[in-house]
């Protein structure tokens, strides 16, 4: 189950896109642990950066919090901000200004005020970084106002996901999967002699290999794909099952219209998700798909997640509970009735 | 013997004074405590190398001495470790194989493998993998043993670099006011992964210290009896009751961060092995050291292989 590697990693592609951003915005800084030349931060995504724009790129002190607060100073002063966050699961630290400040800040004083903040996080687990440093916390944060959920994805620009974030004003937070890093970035449309893919809107990107009636129609943030594409191919080569993927660069706030048609056609509607199983993007986007495809899906939304479980250190403790592509392949290929 | 210069009260932080040119002679279940830390650190990395380890692991090279020194008085503490805590362990309970068998994830493992190099747990003993967290949970605990008429101190290690993380602050100004035996030792390598302390801490340790009037000891030696001779006095007053104590040990990070990410000169870091306490022993007194060092290199390779015959945990436990 290996699909072909193409082209460039998607950290590099990531490293390319913050070196445009900085390029093109005279005032934009970037604010981390560890992010200067030459480690060029923990995943080495910001390499260059610090060299390049040393005003603007600033090794911090381990202050994850205070660093948020400072990132919001410089944007109501009419600056934009990159905080990059060195393990995701440290978010924690970033959550009172990021819900009690800078997301509200935005209505809350009567006037919009632009917030250009966006929160880079490296999360998730298979790296075997132990219960704190391998979490997806998305659904900590989700569903707060004016406070947009983004996930790095192989198969969208993220120079195109940063530069809508930070032009709208609306702050964000950027989920990155650590393992996405040094998987290949996909470009043109094609992933390999199998697959293809192609935007539906801005945000959502389709995957399929024909434009045959799908069996399934898989929905799953940016992090899920390298698990997710095997598992797709296999179903397809070995057992004629067709996948249609929909993949969104932005989950929060949460836009299902504009995939509602692939949706609607499929005869199964498969909804992953990373995080611990309860509540979160998996279960809100199947409420949505009840409320408004009732009536035309023809079987439950199955959600797939890990269990709510604390992320184990020890590597095969963690592959286990963590979702694997054999467990997505299973369903796909009807051998795992949930 | 002027002790002022190696462990001294006063506020105005010292560089790194001169350590005694010869060390003290050690108790030679010291000196092979020192060299198991020493053994099973190098044995790590080794292991890392090999594939038997994943995620990531932080290693105390050049910090042996800092738990080998305080563990005879740290009788009873609880002691909140942090990233860097493979040593903390050792000092005080020597279970070698549970520390690997953790980090490999191995049966025997001292917290089923769930917990990994960062997250361990023993009575007595917790660590955590994020920067400060244990200062104010090590808070706690000295609240606990201060209003139940426990005289056992509580203990946070942290880095330099940790001083960056608010709660410090808080559990330390908490700590002064409700005169809680809370210790706290800083164990100040001059970096914090890639940062130089310069580079992120304004003032010093000892002003901070001395900015919510709390006890503050300075440390810049590696002799183990020396440092002993000078703490027992600062720690059994705060088992008393005279408040917090913050001791801050200027020591050195021989490895890297993690696993390879070292951005130091090599120049710089061949220093720093040249003024190691393993090197200041080895020369002061090369007939013992050999003979431990040789003993605790074969014992813990033999305890090594010993994890990794054994079955991986199972996913029961927990
Ligand atoms: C809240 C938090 N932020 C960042 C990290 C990542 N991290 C782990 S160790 C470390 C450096 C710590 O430096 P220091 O406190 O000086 O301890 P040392 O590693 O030098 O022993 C960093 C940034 C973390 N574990 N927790
Ligand atoms: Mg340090």
């Amino acid at each position: 189950m290996s699909v072909a590697i193409t082209g460039r990693r998607v950290s590099a592609g990531l490293n390319q896109a913050l070196h445009d951003l900085f390029a093109g915005d005279d005032r934009l800084f970037l604010l981390g642990e560890d992010v200067v030349d030459p480690y060029g931060g923990a995943f080495g995504v910001t390499r260059g950066l610090s060299t390049a724009y040393p005003d603007r790129v600033l090794g911090t002190p381990i202050s994850e919090g205070g660093i948020t607060g400072v990132a919001a100073g410089l944007a109501l002063c009419g600056d934009r901000a990159i905080v990059e966050v060195m393990f995701g699961d440290f978010i924690t630290l970033c959550v009172d200004p990021l819900v009690n400040f800078i997301s509200k800040s935005v209505t809350m004083y009567g006037r919009r005020l632009p917030m250009g903040v966006v929160v880079r996080c490296p999360v998730g687990g298979n790296r075997g970084y132990g219960p704190t440093h391998s979490q997806n916390l998305q659904k900590l944060l989700f569903g707060v106002p004016n406070l947009q959920l983004l996930e790095l994805s192989p198969l969208h620009d993220p120079r195109r996901t940063l530069d809508r974030a930070l032009a709208g004003g609306e702050p964000a937070v950027f989920f990155e999967d650590k393992v996405l890093y040094t998987t290949p970035e996909y470009r043109a449309g094609r992933i390999d002699n199998c697959l293809r893919f192609a935007p539906v809107d801005e945000s959502w990107m389709l995957v399929d290999a024909d434009d045959g009636p799908a069996d399934w129609v898989v929905i799953a943030p940016g992090g899920l794909v390298p698990r997710l594409l095997p598992a797709m191919r296999a179903a397809l080569v070995d057992d004629e099952v067709l996948t249609r993927a929909l993949v969104p660069d932005r989950l929060w706030p949460l836009d299902l219209d504009p995939v509602l048609p692939v949706v609607g056609d499929a005869t199964r509607v498969l909804v992953v998700e990373d995080g611990p199983a309860g509540g979160g993007w998996a279960a809100e986007v199947t409420r949505v798909l009840y409320e408004r495809l009732w009536g035309r899906l023809r079987h439950p939304v199955r959600i797939l997640q890990p269990p709510c479980a604390v992320i184990p250190a020890a590597t095969h403790l963690e592959r286990d509970l963590l979702l694997q592509s054999e467990i997505i392949y299973r369903i796909l290929a009807g051998g795992d009735d949930g | 013997m002027d002790t002022r210069s190696r462990v001294s009260w006063s506020a105005e932080s010292t560089g790194p004074p001169d350590g005694p040119a010869v060390p003290l002679s050690l108790d030679p279940t010291d000196l092979d405590m020192l060299l198991l830390i020493r053994h099973v650190e190098l044995g790590l990395l080794k292991l890392f190398a090999a594939g038997h380890l994943g995620g990531t692991t932080h290693t105390c090279l050049g910090q042996e001495y800092v738990p080998v020194a305080l563990n005879p008085l740290l009788q009873p503490a609880f002691v909140f470790s942090n990233h860097r805590g493979h040593g903390h362990y050792l000092a005080q309970f020597g279970d070698v194989a549970g520390l690997i068998a953790e980090v490999t994830g191995r049966e025997g493992a001292v917290c089923g493998g769930r917990g990994g190099s960062q997250h361990l747990y023993r009575t007595g003993f917790c660590s955590t993998g994020v920067q400060g967290e244990n200062v104010p949970v090590a808070l706690g605990a000295a609240l606990h043993f201060r209003t139940s008429g426990s005289d056992s101190l509580a203990v946070a290690y942290i880095g330099d670099g940790t001083w960056g993380e608010g709660v410090v602050y808080e559990a330390l100004n908490m700590a002064r006011l409700w005169r809680a035996p809370l210790v706290v030792v800083v164990e100040n390598n001059g970096i914090a992964q890639t940062t130089p302390t310069s580079r992120a801490m304004a003032g010093s340790i000892a002003a901070r210290a001395a900015a919510f009037d709390v006890r503050y000891a300075h440390v810049a030696v590696n002799c183990v009896r020396t440092i002993r001779a000078e703490l027992a006095e600062p720690l059994r007053q705060t088992r008393a009751g005279a408040g917090p104590l913050v001791i801050e040990f200027r020591t050195d990070r021989l490895g890297p961060h993690s696993k390879g990410d070292d951005t130091r000169d090599p120049a710089v870091v061949r220093e720093l092995w040249e003024r190691d306490w393993a090197a200041g022993y080895a020369r002061a007194y090369p007939t013992e050291f050999a003979s431990a060092d040789e003993r605790q290199r074969e014992f813990v390779a033999a305890v090594t292989a010993e994890v990794l015959a054994r079955p991986l945990v199972g996913s029961a436990a927990g």
